[in-house]
């Protein structure tokens, strides 16, 4: 296994959890513990990273913050429903190889056919691309979870051994060793056979104090005790069952608005103003005012 | 060695590696999937981590091993009792202990002090300070000599005596508010009693007491509706996820597909009028309609409070689906679900104007049929799907089994969900058999991942897999 015969991309990799953390808050990403330790073991042992956790706690975020922290390129496979290997790994330019054949006028076929099996004429996708980089790279398959199950067994391949087979080329390996981060939103169980290939990351809302050090670091010249109201309120609008409940970049968009409106604290009438940057369907908001806004202080009362 | 308790503790093969796998085939025996390749990367990851870090240990090993947020739930249960064990083993066979220093200073609080303390720390979320004060709490416990010698119920007279409750708390004398008490935070210091009562009786009677398997209770349905109604969201999301990408899947199948020669004909073009790429006619996904039938008498009560937020759940994703709750007589409820969101509401709403007409709280389930047929049956054609929720006790009742075979005649698929355990069925006045041969299929339903399976075939998809 990995640990036998150290790969040379391994040479660049973090020397302790305290560093990775640190190279992440550099970029303006404070991990957890957790997620600092995942990262640095997915970088040490190579292998990819499954983030599953509910929308908006910054999944895609580790992602990119991996990417600027160690200075590699963010290769982004964006998944959806009816994704195919064509769209994800690599295509056959077709049109390119009708020219070819065209423009051969009287070459033979077995000229011809090992010619346009060339590289040449290989459309390369996003996967593709990480393996094929001469630099090592980030991959993120985003919402690994909207694809069916046999994209899924189409990745392992790639997941366990940074291989790719192309039956007209043979197998295409790895130059370099990516990071591969994949994200989840939980929305179908996974297979065993893709999660057996990862390590397991679950990214939740922040706690109080964390969510507070991310805000004021998005939003420095929020005054804390404000900060620290804005992040309660979240986090009580969270505990209501809503349709989409805050994420942590609506807390940060939060926290500008309230800069930008000048607020000095949080009452209801600013409560009331803003809350369509927290919330963000009908139902919802009727239910938040209804349960968090009346528990702020209301500005009329407070002057009389 | 033997001792009076049961075989004395013993620690097992010295070094990490045994204890790892020991740990990880106690994971097996809990259900969780650990396969041999998670344990060689828990090793590998392990080499990498100073593992003298008590969270980087835990973290890596939950990396690595639990690849869920359920097999996360039963790790951290496991981790706690394995290691909490271990430790305990190891300390009986080196002999070393604590006896004589133990549980100190009890005598020097009052209970009243004691009980201030225990608050304070428990808001604070000061781990430390709670572990001293469960220590405190036990031996202040021990001399008035009330031990019942039974662990749990120890725990919870201990929590009686200090008076600690959840939610608001009694203000002090001085009449200052207190903060509240989370149900989380408290079960966390009972938590710590339980260990430092386990602790004691490890050494005491050195022997381990036997480790029994998780309870059942810990992962089976929500049983109260504000326990955990979001879990049931979140399975009935996936069900309408799995129904609309239905089309797709067997799109991706190639099986009897039609070819759109329009669209093959366009698509040619590109390619110089040479049909490179063949177009089919998109497979339209099966559109349910479900018809949703609840037992909401006594004898499936903690299961309907269950059934009802399923129902609640698939109101919010079908469009299509009308619901009735039935006891002797059976009743429409679409409309409840429509009108309200709030689950609290819809329950109180159901038992005040369902009109189950609940004279005897015994269920009918012959003329639940009666009515059903005659009522509601004309509107039942070859694409709907009925769901039966119940438990098929008729109380001695008749069954009326042909009324429900021209229901099932009607219907395009009737499935039957039956809270109890299939070991049940036919037991007592269970006439579950009479149905069964009626149903598309019959289901024990009882835990999320039961419901999930059952999603499966709803869908239309494969028979569910395990």
């Amino acid at each position: 296994m990995a640990a036998s015969a150290e790969p040379p991309a391994a040479a660049g990799a973090p020397g302790s959890v305290a560093e990775v953390r640190e190279a992440l808050a550099r970029v303006d990403y404070l991990a957890d513990e957790p997620a600092a330790l995942v990262s640095f073991l997915s970088q040490r042992l190579d292998k990819p990273v499954l983030v599953e956790g509910p929308a908006g706690v910054g999944k895609t975020e580790l992602a990119k913050a991996l990417s600027r922290a160690t200075g590699r390129e963010l290769i982004r496979l964006q998944c959806y429903e009816g994704l195919d290997e064509a769209k994800a790994l690599y295509e056959w330019n077709y049109r390119k190889q009708l020219l070819r054949i065209q423009a051969g006028g009287e070459a033979g076929w077995e000229e011809v056919h090992g010619d346009i099996f060339d590289r040449e004429f290989l459309l390369t996708r996003p996967l593709m691309q990480a393996i094929a980089s001469p630099d090592p790279v980030v991959l993120l398959i985003d919402e690994i979870d909207k694809t069916d199950q046999e994209f899924e067994a189409m990745l392992l391949e790639l997941l366990s051994d940074f291989q790719i087979t192309i039956p007209e080329l043979g197998r295409i390996e790895a130059q370099t060793m990516p990071i591969v981060v994949l994200t989840s939103n939980n929305v179908r169980e996974l297979t065993e056979a893709l999660k057996r290939r990862c390590l397991y990351l679950w990214l939740d809302y922040p706690t109080v104090e964390r969510e507070m050090e991310i805000v004021r670091l998005h939003a420095p010249d929020l005054p804390e005790h404000l900060a620290r109201r804005l992040v309660e309120v979240i986090q009580m609008v969270r505990e209501l069952d809503l349709k989409k409940p805050p994420s942590i970049a609506e807390s940060i968009d939060w926290a500008r608005t309230l800069l930008l409106m000048g607020a000095e604290d949080i009452d209801q009438d600013v409560f009331e103003q803003s809350i369509s940057i927290i919330v963000k369907h009908r139902t919802d908001i009727d239910l938040v005012s209804e349960r968090v806004g009346v528990k702020l202080a209301d500005p009329l009362r407070q002057q009389g | 060695m033997p001792t009076p308790y049961g075989n004395r503790a013993e620690a097992g093969p010295p070094g990490l590696a045994p204890k790892l796998l020991a740990f990880c085939e106690e994971l097996r025996s809990e259900g969780v999937a650990v396969g041999t390749s998670e344990i060689l990367d828990a090793f590998a990851a392990l080499e990498k981590v100073p593992w003298t870090d008590p969270d980087d240990f835990r973290e890596t090993l939950a990396a690595t091993i639990a690849k869920s947020q359920e097999d996360r739930r039963v790790f951290e249960l496991i981790f706690d009792r394995f290691f909490f064990r271990a430790a305990e083993a190891e300390a009986v066979q080196r002999g070393i202990g604590e006896q004589g220093q133990r549980f100190e200073g009890g005598d020097r609080l009052d209970l009243e002090g004691l009980r201030e303390a225990v608050r304070q720390a428990i808001v604070a979320g000061n781990d430390g300070e709670m572990r001293d004060l469960a220590r405190l709490a036990i031996s202040a416990f021990g001399r008035r000599g009330e031990g019942s010698g039974v662990v749990g119920v120890d725990v919870q007279r201990i929590r009686r005596t200090l008076g600690l409750t959840t939610g608001a708390q009694p203000p002090t004398e001085e009449g200052e508010e207190q903060p509240r008490i989370d149900r989380a935070d408290l079960t966390r210091f009972e938590r710590m009693l339980r260990r430092e009562l386990e602790r004691g009786l490890i050494e005491r009677t050195q022997a381990l007491p036997p480790s029994r398997p998780l309870a059942e209770l810990d992962r089976a349905l929500p049983s109260s509706p504000s326990q955990d109604l979001a879990a049931v969201h979140r399975a009935v999301t996936r069900l309408k996820r799995r129904l609309a990408t239905l089309g797709h899947e067997q799109r991706g199948r190639r099986r009897s597909r039609v070819v759109d020669v329009r669209r093959t004909m366009r698509a040619s073009l590109e390619t110089g009028g040479v049909p490179l790429r063949l177009r089919y006619r998109p497979k339209r996904p099966r559109r349910p309609e479900i018809y949703v039938l609840c037992d909401v008498s006594t004898s499936v009560t903690s299961a309907s409070v269950f059934f009802l937020s399923v129902l609640h759940a698939l109101h919010d994703s079908f469009r299509k689906l009308r619901s009735f709750v039935f006891i002797e007589r059976i009743s429409e409820v679409t409309e409840v679900f429509e009108d309200e969101r709030d689950f609290r509401a819809i329950a109180q709403r159901i038992s005040s104007e369902g009109g189950v007409a609940d004279v005897s709280g015994y269920t009918d389930y012959g003329r639940v049929w009666l009515e059903f047929l005659t009522e509601i049956a004309d509107e039942l054609d070859p694409r709907s799907t009925v769901i039966v929720l119940g438990d098929a006790r008729t109380n001695g009742r008749e069954p009326h089994a042909e009324v429900f075979a021209r229901i099932s005649e009607r219907a395009g698929r009737l499935f039957w969900l039956n809270p109890e355990p299939k070991l049940y069925w036919n037991y007592g006045d269970s006439v579950m058999a009479a149905y069964e041969r009626y149903c598309d299929g019959a289901f024990e339903c009882w835990t999320t991942k039961h419901l999930e399976q059952f999603v499966n075939i709803v869908a239309g998809g494969a028979p569910a897999e395990a």
